[in-house]
């Protein structure tokens, strides 16, 4: 593997090596002392964040600095970027200081696609944190890596995303990722919040989640995206939260062995009742700690290996 | 000494260095050996571990605490190390899957850990091992039993039991294969070339 951008296009197997050898690293590391492994000892991995992050940078510097990688954060805040330096020549400018791997979450969709292109000549890994409303695919592997602990394999098993899929990168990643794995998946939305080209998708789409949910193994809740939100893409918080939050009363529509799933941050109230965000069935923590072993993981597959010839 | 009929699908230019048979008594032996270095069953005997190394060495491991029960009475806790993530040379392959980890209950501090692997040939998956077992912990000490010694060691490492020593030549490969990973039990010598 030499970059990480998307989950599309990704095949079961190259998803499956990566997920098997987050089990491992989270297996090796269980009940250890001492959380170091000197695997990636002398490479370096930069993080560039030009939008807000706190799992997900903190989980990508925890999981290089537990492979003895030196890792360097960089925000767009305190920056050059904030002198106005274009994305390319940050880019270049972290290859040139010596960056084996560059882990960025950019605003715009496409941005880690177009820094791959500028630094795969200097053999510089390239791993996509987020890019706008495209793809988060770190973010998928956890998640599945997070189902297949609760459920086993995801052949077969139907998966509802529940909510703001227009503006989830989550959300897109995940749909692409569960697909090749072989589960099905249901995405639960208003009709304001579902991207045009979605009758292209591999999935079926519902406007009723009390019907969806006692068909399900996993309900996987999207944060509303307030932030990307310009104009009215439903009534009030209330009655969305009505329509499409996950109660407690929901909660019994599940089957018993059902998951529930968020990406956080949570909007407790809104897409997600507090007492089933803390409830056993709820899997959020669980993510947030494999999410650390994933990351692992993926430095393992871009970085611990000969170099590809080009 | 070769006494199983030679398997169809194991190509030519290759020669059997011990039969089914032959593991299952070298085993044994090197069970013995253990029961007497480690004066197991004694009252002031260490706590022993075996931890193998994957692939072959787990299935090994296994064979040889159930060996050692048979002739010492003595249930030793084995385990599996994988020294993967510790390799010097991960930089120079395609990317390597990784095995599994599982250390017996009690982990391995202040304990005698026997690691088992099949094959000993340049020493750097025993270094790796080495490593390894002290991010695991503190045994207190290491020995190391292989099935297979054939020499052109490249660090100053010695296994403490060995099934057999095979001097070959570097051009050469040995390959173990055993029921639980192969199907069936053999040693097996073969010339690089006529490798696929």
């Amino acid at each position: 593997m030499r970059h990480l951008l998307a989950t599309e296009g990704m095949d079961a197997a190259t998803a499956t090596a990566v997920l098997d050898t987050a089990d491992q690293l989270k297996a090796t590391l269980l009940g250890r002392e001492v959380r170091k492994l000197p695997t990636l000892r002398g490479r370096t991995v930069v993080t560039v964040f030009y939008e807000a992050s706190t799992r997900t940078r903190v989980s990508f510097e925890i999981a290089g600095k537990w492979m003895s990688a030196d890792v360097v954060n960089v925000s767009a805040s305190g920056s050059s970027v904030g002198k106005g330096e274009s994305l390319r020549d940050t880019a270049l400018t972290l290859a040139a200081a010596g960056a084996d791997c560059v882990i960025v979450r950019h605003p715009a969709s496409g941005a880690a696609h177009r820094l791959a292109g500028w630094l795969t000549e200097a053999g510089t890994s390239v791993v996509n944190a987020g890019d706008g409303m495209h793809e988060h695919p770190t973010q998928a592997l956890l998640d599945a890596a997070t189902l297949r602990e609760r459920l086993g394999a995801l052949d077969g098993r139907r998966v509802a995303i529940v909510g703001d899929v227009l503006h989830s990168r989550v959300a897109r990643s995940n749909v692409h990722l569960l697909t090749a794995l072989g589960a099905e998946v249901v995405l639960v939305a208003p009709p304001t919040l579902l991207p045009s080209g979605v009758d292209r998708w591999p999935v079926t789409v519902s406007h009723s989640l009390d019907a969806v949910l006692p068909t399900v193994d996993a309900v996987m809740m999207l944060r509303v995206q307030a932030e990307r939100m310009h104009g009215g893409y439903f009534p009030s918080a209330r009655e969305y939260s009505i329509a499409y939050g996950l109660s407690e009363a929901r909660l019994g529509l599940l089957p018993e062995h059902a998951v529930v799933l968020h990406p956080g941050p949570m909007l407790r109230g809104m897409e997600i009742a507090s007492a089933v965000a803390d409830s056993p069935r709820a899997a959020i923590t669980e993510q947030v700690a494999n999410g650390v072993h994933v990351r692992m993981a993926v430095l393992y597959h871009l970085l611990a290996h000969e170099e590809e010839m080009a | 000494m070769a006494s199983r009929p030679r398997d169809a699908a194991e190509p030519a230019g290759q020669r059997e260095l011990l039969s089914a048979g032959d593991v299952a008594r070298t085993v044994a032996r090197m069970a013995h050996q253990v029961i007497e270095r480690t004066t197991l069953g004694a009252p002031d005997s260490p706590p022993v571990v075996l931890l193998g190394i994957p692939t072959r060495g787990a299935p090994l491991a296994v064979r040889l605490a159930a060996r050692i029960a048979e002739f010492s009475g003595v249930d030793l806790p084995t385990g599996v190390l994988d020294v993967t993530l510790y390799r010097d040379d991960l930089r120079r392959r395609p990317t390597r899957p990784l095995g599994t980890t599982q250390l017996p209950t009690g982990g391995v501090d202040d304990r005698l850990v026997i690691l088992v692997d099949d094959v000993l040939y340049s020493g750097r998956t025993i270094r790796a091992a080495l490593d390894a077992l002290r991010d695991a912990g503190r045994p207190r000490a290491v020995q190391l039993a292989v099935l297979v010694d054939r020499g052109h060691r490249e660090l100053p490492i010695r296994a403490d039991y060995v099934g057999k020593n095979v001097p070959t030549s570097r051009s050469e490969e040995v390959h173990v294969r055993l029921v639980e990973t192969d199907g069936h039990d053999a040693v097996l010598l073969q010339r690089k070339e006529e490798q696929a």
